[in-house]
């Protein structure tokens, strides 16, 4: 059954702001346990797509299916609501703006849990003992308002509380970006060993390929709205054929890189979309 | 441009020695800088690296005077061989001129309801006299120089009419436009896209060698500094931790850390099954344990000399590093994937 075998299924998606197309009739698939990348640049639509998939959005065009069920429009109750939220989390670039600056870390998982599930409160405590374990928030952080927390634990709690609704796919939008490197590695060691143990799809949103190549399988590349490439993470990034991938793959600063502004003149990126 | 006399001496042009600087921080004078020095010759560029609260950016406004409020500075910061920290009024905006910064978010340093013409331009007006109409062709030529089409119309043009990538070039041309001898450069592409940096890496490094500026390169990024910086500056909590030639610097470095902060990035050309994360998070130097090794703590390699007292910085094949460890260590530590 490969049609309904996809997780995630997008087909024909475009987004239209006024006379702006942000996203130009986009189709991808995301199967099961496997990851994506979306990756751009600013103005390239990948946030537009994330936001359509979680429903922030509403596409203009076309369609999109998570675990087998429509998404593109809008969810008729909160029952509806509360089952697409146990399809789909997301979780933001900054986590100083996406938690509540009055909720603790458990409050604001045990929200997700008594919504989702209705658990009773020892399972739930239960429950957030082991997300916490699984992000590797200690005791004391767990108890703490956001404003305590650094930026990477900050972003351990927003991701634990995406977990708390056991979604399906989670989309990871620049979700490591605004972290300090050696915390940015903590953080996508953690991603890596959630995917072993829970199985959930990524869907990664992101302009650093460093970070593409460790965190997904396949990836896609958008340019102004269009698809303008499509394969296996490593292909595209080895042996990127679009124009634009190109471009964005030597623009990557490395041992020996001299940045020259010739061999950097935008190259002619009208080419083919694939 | 002529470099200043000391420089032409074999002198540093920049020589900042045992920075310290302390900040009012929830009440509390704190300390963010310690013992800091670097040297910086003309035509040179020097990357300078760190995480959050590494004080690289400090480093920057401490050279430039532009500290908060209320920060206490001990240290000599000598720049031509003239000592800056007590400069002011006139010799202090000449000073600026020859001591140029450009900032991570154009957008913020620059008067949004004044044209680009007029603020690129006041320097050259008021400090150096140049009349309005000199000052507007010069600055034209410059935004032809960063590869900004139609300048004489950008001139007329307000920042908001820019994109982010455009303004960085504006604030560049600005900068160069007072003939400075060193570009002190805090994180200057890290707001923009992977292209938009590549091309204004390029414009930054070709007008540098074009009119032989020297540069203070401040940055999060190890790989970007190490490939277009002569040399590298790594600091930690606070402190200078070690300073290597950048080709060097991935392939064979001195201290624990950059060799840790290189093998934790995530490598383009392969996955790996786990990256080698640090543990810990990066501290200021107020928050570093006392009279120890700053990275200790997060350190793979710390032994019981490590927290007997704060390493000195040691020379070792061209390089500084401030590692007790350091020459048992060497060829040890971990090297970044090629």
């Amino acid at each position: 059954m490969p049609e309904s075998a996809a997780v995630l299924e997008v087909s024909g998606l475009r987004k239209e702001f006024g006379s702006l197309v942000a996203v130009a009739d986009v189709s991808f698939r995301v199967l099961p346990g496997r990851s994506l990348a979306i990756v751009g640049e600013s103005g390239s639509g990948k946030t537009t797509i994330a936001r359509m998939i979680v429903g922030l959005e509403r596409p203009t065009r076309g369609t999109i299916t998570a675990c087998g069920r429509d998404r593109s429009r809008p969810a008729r109750s909160a029952r509806d609501r509360r089952r697409r939220g146990g399809e789909v989390q997301i979780v933001f670039q900054d986590p100083y703006t996406s938690l509540d600056p009055r909720q603790t870390a458990e409050r604001a998982i045990d929200e997700v849990l008594r919504l989702h599930h209705g658990w009773p409160a020892d399972r739930r405590r239960a429950r957030i003992d082991e997300l916490a374990e699984l992000v590797g928030l200690d005791a004391r952080q767990v108890r703490a308002l956001p404003r305590a927390l650094s930026g990477g634990q900050r972003q351990r709690v927003a991701i634990a509380r995406a977990l708390a609704a056991q979604p399906q796919i989670l989309i990871l939008d620049e979700s490591v970006a605004a972290l300090d490197v050696s915390i940015q590695a903590q953080v996508l060691n953690l991603l890596a060993d959630i995917r072993d143990e829970t199985s959930v799809s990524y869907v990664l949103i992101s302009h650093d390929l460093a970070v593409v190549r460790q965190l997904t399988d396949d990836a896609i590349v958008m340019h102004r709205g269009q698809l303008v490439e499509r394969g296996p993470t490593a292909r595209v990034l080895d042996d990127p054929q679009h124009p634009y991938t190109k471009r964005l793959r030597a623009s990557v600063p490395r041992p020996g890189w001299k940045p020259s502004r010739r061999q950097l003149a935008p190259a002619n990126l009208k080419g083919e979309p694939s | 441009m002529s470099a200043p006399a000391a420089a032409a001496a074999g002198q540093p042009l920049l020589d900042v020695d045992g920075l310290t600087v302390l900040l009012p921080v929830e009440g509390q004078q704190r300390e963010v800088l310690r013992d800091v020095s670097l040297q910086i010759r003309a035509g040179e560029a020097v990357g300078l690296v760190g995480e959050s609260g590494s004080g690289k950016s400090m480093t920057a406004r401490a050279i430039d005077r532009l500290l908060p409020k209320g920060a206490q500075v001990r240290g000599q910061i000598r720049f031509g061989g003239r000592e800056v920290t007590d400069l002011a009024g006139a010799e202090l905006r000449a000073f600026r001129n020859k001591v140029a910064m450009i900032f991570q978010d154009p957008r913020a340093h620059v008067n949004p309801v004044r044209r680009i013409g007029d603020f690129m331009t006041e320097a050259l007006r008021t400090n150096l006299g140049v009349p309005a109409a000199d000052a507007q062709q010069r600055a034209a030529d410059m935004l032809a120089q960063v590869g900004i089409d139609e300048p004489a119309r950008r001139l007329r043009q307000y920042p908001h009419e820019l994109s982010g990538g455009m303004l960085q070039r504006v604030m560049i041309a600005a900068a160069l436009l007072t003939e400075p001898a060193l570009l002190l450069a805090d994180e200057p592409t890290t707001a923009l896209d992977v292209t938009t940096q590549a091309e204004v890496m390029a414009i930054l490094d070709e007008l540098r060698h074009e009119y032989g500026l020297a540069m203070l390169f401040i940055t999060h990024d190890l790989e970007l500094a190490a490939a277009i910086c002569d040399r590298t500056i790594v600091m930690y909590a606070g402190q200078v931790v070690e300073v290597r030639r950048s080709e060097l610097l991935h392939s064979d470095p001195l201290h624990p850390y950059t060799a840790a902060l290189a093998a934790a990035r995530p490598d383009i050309a392969q996955q790996s099954r786990r990256l080698r994360a640090i543990p810990g998070r990066p501290l200021s130097a107020f928050e570093a344990p006392p009279g120890e090794c700053a990275f200790a703590p997060r350190c793979a390699h710390a032994r019981e000399a490590c927290l007997a007292a704060v390493p000195e910085l040691v020379a070792l094949d061209g390089g500084l590093s401030r590692c007790v460890r350091v020459t048992e260590l060497r060829g040890q530590l971990e090297a970044a994937h090629a």
